[in-house]
């Protein structure tokens, strides 16, 4: 399968990545170059496989429903860019997102 | 030789025993790696440099070790972490733009077992950008320059993506550093770089705290210059966190305990698709004489199949890139890091990623973005978990009939810094003989084993059943005393 370039566009504003129309171009060619490459898997036989969804053999461990960690707002918001802080607590800001 | 010079060359062990019987001092060990590491910079081995911490916990060791306190093997080594590990209060990049500035209120568990174990970190080490990478040139602090040169005295990469460690251990910087392997991130670099890069069972070392690119892949492991030093080094990283749901709650053992063993009666198996086509005399050369080494040594060296081996890279770049898309979604300039302003919430994000990841990650998201959406998920994804679960079929039949399997760990030597960049798949092949493992969850590792027609380290690749590391080393050992490896960049 051959990706063009509004292909390349709607996968970059699903993944939320700003792509430069000057370069879809070439990454179309190069998003085509890997996934006609990994299409070589079509030629094996997977009828009745299960996909593998852990890699070892082994049962997870559970543990009760509690919260074990917490309690760090100043930790959270170390690394905000553009932390706002009041008198009540600390918050992450974002553009404006409703009027 | 300058007694400076001299504390740089030993092997972690030898500088134990040192430590042990005041020889030197840590202080003095960790300030001969400063001064080295100062030296080197022209390497860019090292994002961050942090000497203040490496001496503070310099004199904390000696003060353990004067009261007869001393933690182990690994306290007042001086080592050196990719810095794709999170280190309380310490710069930690994973090589992108898009962590500008991000400073850890926490530690990750590998990194502060090495700490409670003694370890003194010199700094952080240069990688590709997020570990996706073969060479280190997908880093935003630029690449790294392999201390190993060519006969045309070109720069040669040292691997990737932990290549500022192999660049580091290489060098003589530190004694050892950490990597990080999702299809061979430390192997193929210690490959380049004449080292010994081991990746453990999937499970042994805790995921928490390592900055994540594709979680059922991602595993912690030592970089160092001998199979004992590994085998030491591995055993202050691994162990069972409640932090890391998938960390196997199983016993550390000695990992060092088969090492004098010898391989008498030991299988190896010999996977005939491992030759491929086109593949370099050199390399062939080198794993035939591997096999007579084993041989030699009273191993018993057996042919195995492995049928879907050639399926392997294409399934790592279907499952690596999926789960790659979905753990970096956490960027979004929002909660730290680079943040670049947009009109809208949605032109924030797609300004802040645009601008903050480089163009393998990109790549690499896309391809993931696209794998796993609608109309896509079962033709690309499923499919690739399924050839996953084969490929991991042929291993475990493989290892009815063998202990270990032996193998070439890269199809060349290091190339010239810019090298294959205009082609990602001819890139990607670089990884075609340690994927596989990966894919699999098993423990591997690269010795390094001879070097090629222009005088550059190649390496031989062992790989053994899921958390039988003890014998990984053990047959890594025979192959290490068998390979006689002594040359130096």
């Amino acid at each position: 399968m051959s990706l063009d370039k509004d292909t390349v566009k709607k996968i970059a504003y699903l993944a939320r990545i700003r792509v430069p129309d000057e370069a879809l171009a070439g990454l179309a060619g190069e998003l085509s170059n890997i996934i006609g490459w990994v299409e070589q898997l079509a030629e094996v036989d997977t009828d009745g496989v299960e996909p593998m969804t852990s890699v070892a053999d082994m049962s997870w461990p559970r543990r009760d429903d509690k919260v074990t960690d917490g309690g760090k707002p100043e930790d959270v918001l170390l690394n905000a860019p553009q932390p706002e802080n009041t008198p009540d607590g600390g918050f992450y800001t974002v553009p404006k997102v409703l009027e | 030789m300058s007694a400076a010079t001299d504390l740089t060359a030993l092997s972690i062990a030898d500088a134990a025993k040192g430590l042990d019987g005041s020889d030197f001092s840590a202080e003095e060990l960790t300030q001969a790696h400063i001064n080295a590491m100062e030296q080197a910079r022209d390497l860019n081995a090292f994002i961050t440099e942090t000497p203040e911490l490496a001496l503070e916990r310099a004199r904390a060791s000696d003060k353990r070790r004067a009261k007869g306190e001393a933690v182990g093997a690994l306290d007042g080594i001086p080592i050196a972490i990719k810095d794709l590990f999170c280190t309380k209060d310490v710069l930690t990049t994973a090589g992108s733009h898009i962590l500008d500035g991000f400073k850890p209120p926490y530690e990750s568990t590998v990194s502060a077992n090495l700490k409670a174990a003694g370890a003194v970190m010199l700094g952080k080490t240069n990688l590709d950008e997020f570990a996706m990478g073969s060479s280190n040139m997908s880093s935003y602090y630029g690449p790294v320059k392999n201390p190993w040169r060519g006969k045309d005295g070109k720069d040669l990469v040292p691997g990737g993506s932990s290549g500022g460690s192999a660049a580091a251990v290489a060098a003589r910087l530190c004694l050892g550093a950490t990597g990080t392997d999702t299809g061979g991130s430390i192997r193929q670099p210690a490959a380049f770089s004449g080292l010994v890069g081991m990746k453990p069972t999937y499970g042994r070392c805790s995921r928490w705290g390592i900055v994540a690119f594709a979680s059922s892949l991602d595993q912690a492991g030592p970089l160092t210059r001998s199979v004992e030093d590994a085998a030491i080094m591995l055993g202050g990283m691994a162990g069972y966190d409640a932090k890391d749901s998938t960390s196997a709650q199983m016993e550390t053992p000695d990992f060092t305990s088969g090492l004098g063993d010898g391989v008498k009666g030991l299988k190896v198996g010999i996977p005939k698709e491992y030759t491929m086509d086109g593949m370099a005399p050199e390399i062939q050369a080198l794993w035939d004489q591997g096999v007579q080494w084993l041989k030699d040594a009273g191993a018993a060296c057996i042919d195995v199949s492995l049928p879907n081996t050639k399926y392997a890279l294409p399934t790592y770049y279907i499952v690596a890139p999926a789960e790659a898309s979905s753990n970096l979604a956490r960027y979004d300039g929002v909660r730290y890091g680079l943040r670049v302003e947009g009109e809208t919430l949605d032109g924030m994000y797609e300004a802040t990623r645009g601008e903050g990841f480089g163009e393998e990650v990109t790549r690499r998201v896309l391809i993931g973005t696209y794998v796993l959406s609608a109309g896509y998920y079962d033709a690309y994804y499923i499919k690739a978990q399924q050839v996953r679960t084969l490929i991991a079929e042929d291993f475990r039949k493989a290892f009815d009939e063998v202990d270990v399997l032996l193998t070439p760990t890269a199809p060349s030597a290091a190339f010239a810094i810019g090298d294959k960049m205009d082609d990602p798949v001819a890139m990607y092949l670089n990884d075609v003989f340690t994927v596989p493992a990966s894919l699999a969850g098993l423990p591997a590792i690269s010795v390094p084993a001879g070097l090629d027609g222009d005088g550059l380290p190649l390496g031989l690749h062992l790989i053994a059943k899921p958390f039988d590391e003890v014998t990984l080393f053990r047959a890594a050992s025979a192959l290490e005393s068998a390979a006689k490896f002594e040359a130096a960049p």
